[in-house]
């Protein structure tokens, strides 16, 4: 009963449950905090608006991104995710989502920027339904913890469209 | 002579009670484990309620030797979701990010595109020859959560399976040992 063996088991097992508490009520504590993020994004340009050779849309544009995210920052916080997704509807497609731009915000202090960028992945749609479209740019953000469980949310912004015709 | 041969009797019988009683607490300890296991695969609707990230292509967020825990529903597919699945003729998980969704209007079926976050390019090169999508039975789970560095004993066992032994054999050692 009083053993090395005994004895180093139990600290073992006791040292666990403990980090496994303290995890959880770290992961706990980021449901309290006050969150009131705000994001504008501006279209500056189409670049490239066409039909590719088999067949498909694609657009090209540069995109002026300003957000303010810093409140979204806890000390449970590693890294927070952003990304801009272009949303929109086909007559194929109900819901098409087409990731344009992301970045990775390590700390607080680079939570509130304003970046001028043109699109990091290629925007394609599933046909040729792009001319004239009407679609939202969403900001999303992923909020990956230190320990714990990971929350996402989004903005969407409404009102964006694409021109009649190509360029 | 005969109490000789009446104790000697008793030992026998204590020891072989003794074993028995040993080897089904041990059985008893191995289901245990083998029933969260299962129920941890009920609650949360997907084969492998828990993954060890082995690669580095997630990074900064997901570093090798994390272990995530993953969630499966019925709600659909979206852009941003941390999602992993598996490649056809693959045996190994891939934990990445979607970035692309076209869901279809009237069969609810998806066309997903997926990359790791540190990675330059998606992941049509780890797709199988000729897909360019991923659809929804490939994918496993969402990743709801995560733990650092908890993963780094499997992926040590994986990789140096004499650990693995060694830590069984001193196990056994252990039961067998052991009066209780």
């Amino acid at each position: 009963m009083h053993t090395f063996g005994y004895r180093a088991n139990a600290l073992l097992t006791f040292a666990v449950t403990a980090l496994a508490f303290i995890c959880a009520i770290a992961s706990f504590s980021d449901k309290f905090s006050n969150q009131n993020p705000s994001a504008e994004i501006q279209i500056l340009n189409i670049n490239r608006f066409k039909k590719q050779s088999h067949g498909n849309d694609e657009v090209s544009l540069t995109l002026d991104i300003s957000a303010d995210l810093q409140s979204l920052f806890t000390w449970n916080t590693k890294q927070l995710f952003v990304f801009v997704a272009a949303e929109y509807e086909t007559p194929k497609n109900s819901l098409n989502q087409v990731s344009l731009w992301d970045a990775i915000i390590p700390d607080k202090e680079h939570a509130k920027f304003r970046i001028q960028v043109s699109n990091k992945y290629r925007f394609i749609d599933q046909g040729q339904n792009l001319r004239g479209k009407d679609f939202n740019l969403t900001l999303h953000w992923h909020v990956m913890p230190k320990t714990g469980k990971m929350f996402a949310d989004k903005i969407v912004m409404p009102g964006y469209s694409l021109p009649d015709a190509y360029r | 002579m005969g109490w000789i041969g009446e104790t000697v009797d008793s030992i026998k019988s204590i020891q072989i009670r003794q074993l028995f009683i040993q080897a089904i607490s041990l059985g008893m300890i191995v289901t245990s484990a083998l029933i969260i296991w299962k129920a941890l695969m009920c609650v949360t609707g997907s084969e492998s309620p828990v993954v060890v990230v082995l690669s580095g292509s997630m990074e900064p967020g997901f570093k090798r030797g994390d272990i995530l825990f993953l969630h499966m529903s019925k709600d659909p597919i979206r852009a941003g979701e941390i999602v992993v699945f598996n490649v056809d003729g693959r045996d190994i998980p891939i934990v990445h990010r979607v970035i692309k969704v076209h869901e279809r209007e009237n069969t609810g079926e998806v066309d997903v595109l997926t990359k790791g976050d540190n990675n330059y390019g998606d992941d049509r090169l780890l797709y199988a020859e000729g897909q360019l999508w991923l659809h929804r039975h490939h994918i496993m789970g969402r990743a709801v959560g995560f733990l650092p560095y908890v993963g780094w004993v499997t992926i040590i066992m994986t990789e140096k399976p004499i650990i693995k032994y060694i830590l069984i054999g001193a196990l056994g050692l252990l039961v067998i040992t052991s009066k209780d």
